[in-house]
């Protein structure tokens, strides 16, 4: 068995271990803290499968800002859950039927290391791996760096069969994070709406919730 | 928890770090992993966890509500704002190519620095708000005497 494979497995396990573990405990202050331990182990597993944007974020905002904030809401709700030990049936059954309608979905999915898998055989990917650093304080001439940007548009065209068009083909990459070249370059107004989202939120709990604690008829515009 | 003084050391070692990453994270977005949102979420969390142990009120005399609705709504307004400029170029909405015309490859890090840096200020805003409003009055110390601070015409 490959190291690599025996650590996805231990991690996995011990992911496991934890949810279980976040789910069965009864005091909310230990449950909270193996959530957040569930986030970072998710975090390590990420980062063995390159996938380093993702874990960056699991991190951050998994195992650092929400469970600050649970750890803010224990301060409402006490320590101790209230036991409640009943099986709901119908609620069981319909998580099992998504659960197994998720893993019918990973069948159609290349498999793990497949050199094969779109993601790698796309002529954008191509465009990807040589790339170079921009912003950079190196001394160089206005002049060269049009000239080098250039020449790397016209040799990745002829790369990849297509015509240039001058501004047309600044998608090619000239950033070396390829996540955040998608995120706020080919999907800007994604991105743009995302943050009007967050931004909505922060809204909604001002206009629901300041000034009212304690007091439901106080204040605020309902 | 502001009686706790391994509490007090911890938080006032790590804050400044966790300050400090954020920033690099921030501004190394396109370089490495990471980006806005992820730099908004770790700053928030240094002013959170500073509140968590000496007291929202503590929190919000060193970042006040105001503040906070304000960079809620600005990081908004600097992501939109970067696209009405690049319309006014006479480029697409979002066209990075209008910050540096006859340079799109140049021009497209500026695009995406701006634009991050949009996206974390807002992440950063609505994040202390969250704090703030799932926290507010839980603590009797915490109640800031009304008619002083400048967040009471808010919402009252």
């Amino acid at each position: 068995m490959s190291p690599t494979i025996l650590l996805d497995v231990v991690l996995l396990a011990l992911v496991i271990i934890a949810g279980i573990a976040a789910i069965e405990v009864r005091n909310l202050f230990a449950a909270v803290m193996l959530a957040s331990v569930y986030s970072l182990l998710m975090a390590c597993f990420w980062t063995t499968m390159d996938a380093v944007d993702v874990a960056y974020t699991e991190a951050a905002v998994g195992a650092g800002i929400s469970t600050i904030l649970l750890i803010g809401a224990l301060v409402l709700t006490g320590e101790t859950e209230i036991v409640r030990r009943a099986v709901h049936w119908p609620a069981l059954g319909a998580c099992l039927l998504v659960g197994a309608l998720l893993v019918y979905g990973t069948l159609d999915m290349p498999k793990f290391g497949d050199a094969n898998a779109p993601a790698h055989v796309h002529p954008v990917y191509a465009g990807y791996t040589q790339q170079d650093v921009r912003k950079d304080p190196s001394g160089k001439s206005h002049g060269d760096i049009v000239a080098t940007e250039n020449a790397d548009a016209q040799s990745r065209a002829e790369a990849h069969g297509e015509t240039t068009s001058g501004r047309g083909d600044y998608f090619h990459g000239h950033v070396p994070n390829q996540v955040t070249s998608v995120i706020v370059t080919y999907r800007a107004l994604d991105t743009l709406f995302e943050t009007a989202v967050i931004f909505t939120a922060g809204m909604g709990l001002i206009v629901l919730l300041r000034g009212r604690r304690g007091n439901p008829l106080k204040g605020g515009l309902l | 928890m502001k009686d706790n003084p391994i509490m007090r050391l911890a938080v006032r070692w790590n804050i400044p770090f966790m300050a400090i990453f954020a920033l690099y994270t921030q501004t190394h977005g396109e370089l490495g992993p990471g980006g806005g949102f992820q730099s908004g979420v770790i700053m928030a969390a240094a002013f959170i966890l500073y509140g968590l142990v000496f007291g929202g009120a503590e929190m919000r005399r060193v970042v006040p509500r105001w503040f906070t609705d304000l960079l809620g709504a600005l990081g908004v307004l600097i992501y939109a704002g970067a696209g009405v400029y690049t319309m006014a170029m006479g480029y697409e909405f979002l066209d990075y190519a209008a910050l540096m015309p006859g340079n799109p490859g140049g021009a497209e890090p500026w695009g995406m620095t701006i634009v991050e840096y949009g996206v974390g200020i807002t992440v950063f805003g609505v994040m202390m708000t969250i704090f703030n409003e799932i926290t507010e009055g839980t603590n009797p110390e915490d109640n800031e005497p009304t008619g002083e601070s400048a967040d009471t015409e808010y919402g009252n």
